[in-house]
């Protein structure tokens, strides 16, 4: 009964996101004022709907209601209750409604904080928001139901992936969605302002927090991800340009450039084209992320049976979503007001260079990925593109944007002498410089990674702190949200590159066979290995051991690595053992037992064990997360929240 | 963006977008449509149209008898790589016999780490369709082959030039579609 | 999105046992070096080489049973002292270019490595378009209270 329930809701939720995409949007067109008035309340209804449904397959699941087959898949007798509320998740068609869920959620925002702009804007962003619900729900419906029953009714579910039964999996996909999906609120934006003509200042003060706040969810969503990737994986890498990977730092890159374009076309009325445009493709990237990873296009996606049906769906809806907004784009961008004249030296000059290389850099991402498909269908071979390739060209990419940055904040609007930021910024990079030579002659390895870590987060960050010094010596200079923004997320990333740059020079890794009251010294450390035990969990079998860390002989901590065997798949996870601290980790994971195959006491005897000495990795994490706390802080500004009839006045310079 | 030329160079920019667009939504399309391809993973063997490696390996019924390359010239044959270990060599298994037994060309069997006993108590069970078979027990020969599990099949022609490759269970689809036509190819051809 | 937690660790799962293919068991004794500059050689090289069975790992990452006998096999190769070429020539003579995460540079992919540069310098001809075409008019000197 209940997931009937369930799919009536999917219908009327599909139902009102139909009015809500039709009416407002003609009636934008049209003048009519109670055709564009259905926008907010179908929005609302929409969302309500949508949650509906989501607590229905939630408490099918909480139920254990094994006559959906959804949740047979997806969940066992055996598993854990707060994994039962994640499990919703777990897969294909759970993960969409949850994608559904979180697109309906910002349009119910949307709807409610938009109520001092004018009535055709809220109609016509609503309505594009509703085209966009449209499409999902659809496929929802159509293709990937979550409501779907199996009768008879099974007696034991087949259990959710054990990779996914683990604290990280329960927030990385709705802060990654947060951000994902966030992003289609600037690009109704764009795309209203396209079919309006015009984007003036006021609709830019209103994107802008939002958009902030969606990067700062996918900057957060990414983050969680490469995290889990490390401590749950087992091999101890944080980011491996996995193309699923890939398909969320895509939107990431572009999201940067588009938060950057805004600040522009919002404060000097330039720009309006890119932004624009840059609205749509982060939008589409995130869309076409979820084609990706849902239609098996990619060999690297194997969890779907793939499923042609689906990946045609999906393609056909972004080839109308992206190709009708980018038509749109070409025949009604031009109409925009030009902006204001700027010189070569100035701020606009080092934002289109920024965006330039962010874009650049995506574009590269996009090419890597896609590459050995197009090799495929061009019969060239099956080639494989890794981190050798996206490793490179990503640092040679952004070597400039980090030498750059700095410069951004002090230089001024529209003309600047170079020489003003110049001196000022000058004594710094001496200071990143020497502090890199430094860093290089005392390196105990990779030196070269090690200086270019150092200096280069050196040089950002000083650089941002003479911004703001300049800012706090300067009298009665305020500083805003919007420069505190600024400041944590450019912190954020000098930060990040001391993690994500030290950590590859400075790493030490050993596989060694250790027998138990056998102990290693790797780097400062020594560890013994005190053998490993059989124990149980909920949903598992485990082989747990115990290895003591010393420094200077001292005990440390002592870790558990596991093997784990659950019992539904008998699929085997390594669970590595991770002493954190700020300035590195220890990470011990578990190989295989060295006895001979048929000796049952295998487990007590030697075994391979897998050393790390992880230095600063957790910087790669705290810097994402400054950068994410920066978006966050910069939505807070007051210039975002001026009232409409100031804005009307200080109309003149857009 | 309202100087004089802005209108041909947004064009030639118009022009590259759309084909670039389209030609993307091409290679999405391709993409979906290949999709479900059973082989979709495999690698394809770059050994095809080479020379088969050499190699040198004892056979499974007699360890001390090492048979070569060398020794397998002169006529067609099927190699089929499994071990008892592998549950999907089992499936393929019965359709290998139905073909070893038209007796269209040697099928030989290349047994891929697997214990000795295990490996002859498998055939045992499940019956014996090759003419011989080899015993690669630590799979160092095997990596010359481009092999990395089982099942697999190749089918190396009478100079020892190797044809034809797949991985995965072979079933009747397969060896009638693709098998025997090269076979029929080779025969026409010599 | 759950896909990417699906995807980035099923490579090691399916060691196990994969659905249509299988891999054996064998020797899981961890590989002795001689010194430390061998060891990173070894764990460079392997880094830049793909597991041929996994769903998107490394050769040096990946837990798979032909991933342990294609890293013995490397170090063979080193002991027998190939560079650092020769031993990727000699997987990708049986493996295919599929064994190397880092393409070769041939006519095949210069579109993959020249696209990128080729990229940036037609966005870089653009800006300076925009840039020139913009600085070409009157543009008033800095203020000195301008809004940030």
């Amino acid at each position: 009964m209940l997931p009937e329930i369930g799919q009536v809701a999917l219908v009327l939720a599909l139902l009102v996101s139909l009015l809500q995409a039709t009416l407002p949007l003609a009636g934008a067109q049209r003048g009519r004022t109670s055709w564009m008035s259905v926008a907010r309340p179908a929005a609302f209804a929409q969302l309500l709907l949508v949650l509906c449904a989501f607590l229905v397959l939630t408490v099918s699941f909480v139920m254990q209601d094994f006559s959906v087959r959804y949740v047979a898949e997806n969940s066992n007798s055996l598993l854990p209750v707060i994994y039962r509320y994640t499990a919703v998740w777990g897969s294909h068609e759970g993960s969409l409604l949850l994608w559904a869920l979180i697109l309906a959620g910002w349009t119910g925002a949307v709807a409610e904080f938009s109520r001092k702009l004018p009535d055709e804007v809220v109609a016509r962003v609503l309505g594009v928001m509703g085209l966009v619900s449209v499409g999902f729900l659809s496929f929802l419906i159509f293709t990937s139901n979550p409501f779907a029953r199996l009768l008879p009714a099974v007696a034991e579910g087949r259990d959710l992936n054990p990779l996914l039964q683990d604290p990280g999996m329960i927030i990385h996909p709705p802060m990654l969605y947060l951000g994902y999906v966030g992003f289609v609120v600037p690009f109704a934006f764009a795309v209203a302002a396209l079919i309006d003509g015009r984007m003036d200042a006021r609709w830019l003060r209103w994107t802008r927090p939002w958009t902030n706040v969606a990067w700062g969810f996918l900057t957060l969503g990414i983050a969680i991800g490469s995290w889990w990737a490390y401590y749950e994986l087992g091999w101890g890498g944080w980011w491996f340009w996995d193309p699923v990977e890939n398909a969320s730092f895509m939107p990431w890159l572009v999201g940067a450039a588009l938060l950057h374009s805004q600040a522009v076309t919002e404060k000097r009325g330039s720009f309006r084209g890119w932004t624009v445009l840059l609205a749509i493709a982060a939008f589409s990237l995130s869309l076409l992320g979820t084609f990706l990873v849902r239609s098996g296009v990619l060999t690297s996606v194997h969890a779907f049976a793939a499923d042609p049906a689906r990946g045609l769906f999906i393609l056909i809806f972004l080839a109308i979503v992206v190709g009708g907004s980018l038509l749109l784009y070409a025949l009604r961008a031009p109409r925009f007001e030009e902006g204001a004249p700027f010189a070569a030296s100035s701020r606009e000059t080092l934002l289109l260079a920024n965006n330039l290389l962010l874009v650049s850099a995506c574009g590269m991402v996009l090419l890597g990925t896609l590459y050995p498909l197009l090799a495929d269908a061009l019969d060239l071979g099956k080639i494989s593109v890794g981190p050798p390739y996206f490793g490179f060209l990503f640092v040679l990419l952004m070597t400039p944007l980090v030498l750059l940055l700095p410069f951004g904040p002090l230089t001024r609007w529209q003309r600047e002498q170079p020489s003003k930021p110049l001196a000022m910024l000058a004594p710094w990079a001496i200071l990143a410089l020497v502090l890199g030579a430094v860093a290089y002659f005392t390196a105990p390895q990779g030196p070269l990674k090690t200086a270019a870590g150092v200096a280069g987060s050196a040089w950002a960050l000083l650089g941002t702190a003479r911004f703001v010094w300049t800012r706090f010596k300067g009298n009665g200079r305020r500083f805003t949200p919007e420069m505190l923004g600024m400041t944590l997320a450019h912190t954020g990333i000098a930060v990040f590159l001391v993690g994500a740059l030290l950590v590859e020079a400075q790493n030490t890794q050993r596989e060694l066979p250790l027998a138990p009251g056998q102990t290693v010294e790797v780097g400062k450390y020594a560890f013994r290995f005190e053998g490993v035990e059989e124990t149980q969990g909920p949903n598992y079998v485990s082989d747990l051991g115990h290895v003591q860390v010393l420094r200077d002989g001292k005990p440390v901590t002592l870790l558990h690595p596991e093997k784990r065997a659950y019992a539904s798949g008998g699929q085997v996870m390594t669970e590595a053992g991770i002493h954190s601290g700020v300035f590195g980790d220890v990470y011990v994971a578990l190989g295989e037992p060295l006895g001979a195959a048929d000796d049952p006491d295998r487990a007590n005897g030697a075994w391979a064990v897998r050393v790390h000495i992880k230095p600063f990795v957790r910087w790669i994490w705290l810097g994402a997360a400054l950068m994410a706390l920066g978006g966050f802080v910069t939505a807070l500004d007051r210039r975002f929240r001026a009232k409409p009839v100031q804005a009307a006045t200080t109309e003149q310079r857009a | 963006m309202n100087a004089p030329s802005a209108p041909r160079r947004s064009r030639v920019g118009l022009v590259i977008g759309a084909v670039v667009f389209l030609g993307f939504l091409a290679l999405m399309f391709y993409g979906v449509q290949h999709s479900d391809r059973a082989d979709r993973e495999a690698l394809p063997s770059p050994l095809i149209g080479k020379p088969a490696p050499e190699f040198a390996l004892p056979l499974l019924h007699e360890a001390g008898h090492m048979v070569t390359s060398k020794e397998l010239l002169g006529t067609p044959y099927v190699l089929n790589v499994w071990g008892s270990w592998c549950p999907e060599c089992r499936v393929e298994h019965p359709v290998l016999t139905r073909f070893a037994l038209t007796k269209r060309v040697r099928v030989i069997g290349y047994n891929l780490k697997d214990e000795p006993e295990d490996a002859l108590r498998w055939l045992e069970q499940f019956g014996n369709p090759y003419m011989l078979v080899l015993a690669d027990r630590d799979g160092r020969a095997a990596i010359d082959w481009g092999i990395y599990g089982a099942p697999e099949t190749f089918l190396v022609d009478a100079r020892g030039i190797v044809r034809w490759k797949h991985v995965g269970a072979v079933d009747d689809a397969i060896i009638d579609g693709e098998l025997v036509p090269l076979l029929d190819q080779l025969e026409a051809g010599q | 999105m759950l896909v990417a937690a699906w995807t980035l660790a099923l490579g090691m799962l399916l060691a196990h046992a994969g659905p249509a293919f299988a891999q054996a068991a064998g020797d899981p004794t961890p590989l002795q070096f001689s010194d430390a500059a061998e060891e990173a050689r070894f764990h460079d090289l392997t880094s830049e080489l793909r597991c041929v069975m996994c769903q998107n790992q490394s050769l040096a990452d990946s837990n798979a049973q032909i991933a342990h006998d294609l890293r013995r096999e490397v170090l063979d190769l080193m002991h027998q002292g190939k560079s650092d070429d020769e031993i990727v020539a000699f997987l990708v003579a049986r493996y295919g270019e599929f064994v190397r995460y880092k393409p070769a540079v041939e006519p095949s992919t210069w579109l993959l490595w020249f696209g990128p540069a080729l990229l940036l310098l037609g966005g870089g001809i653009v800006v300076a378009r925009v840039v020139r075409a913009r600085s070409r008019r009157e543009v008033p000197a800095p203020v000195e209270d301008q809004e940030w």
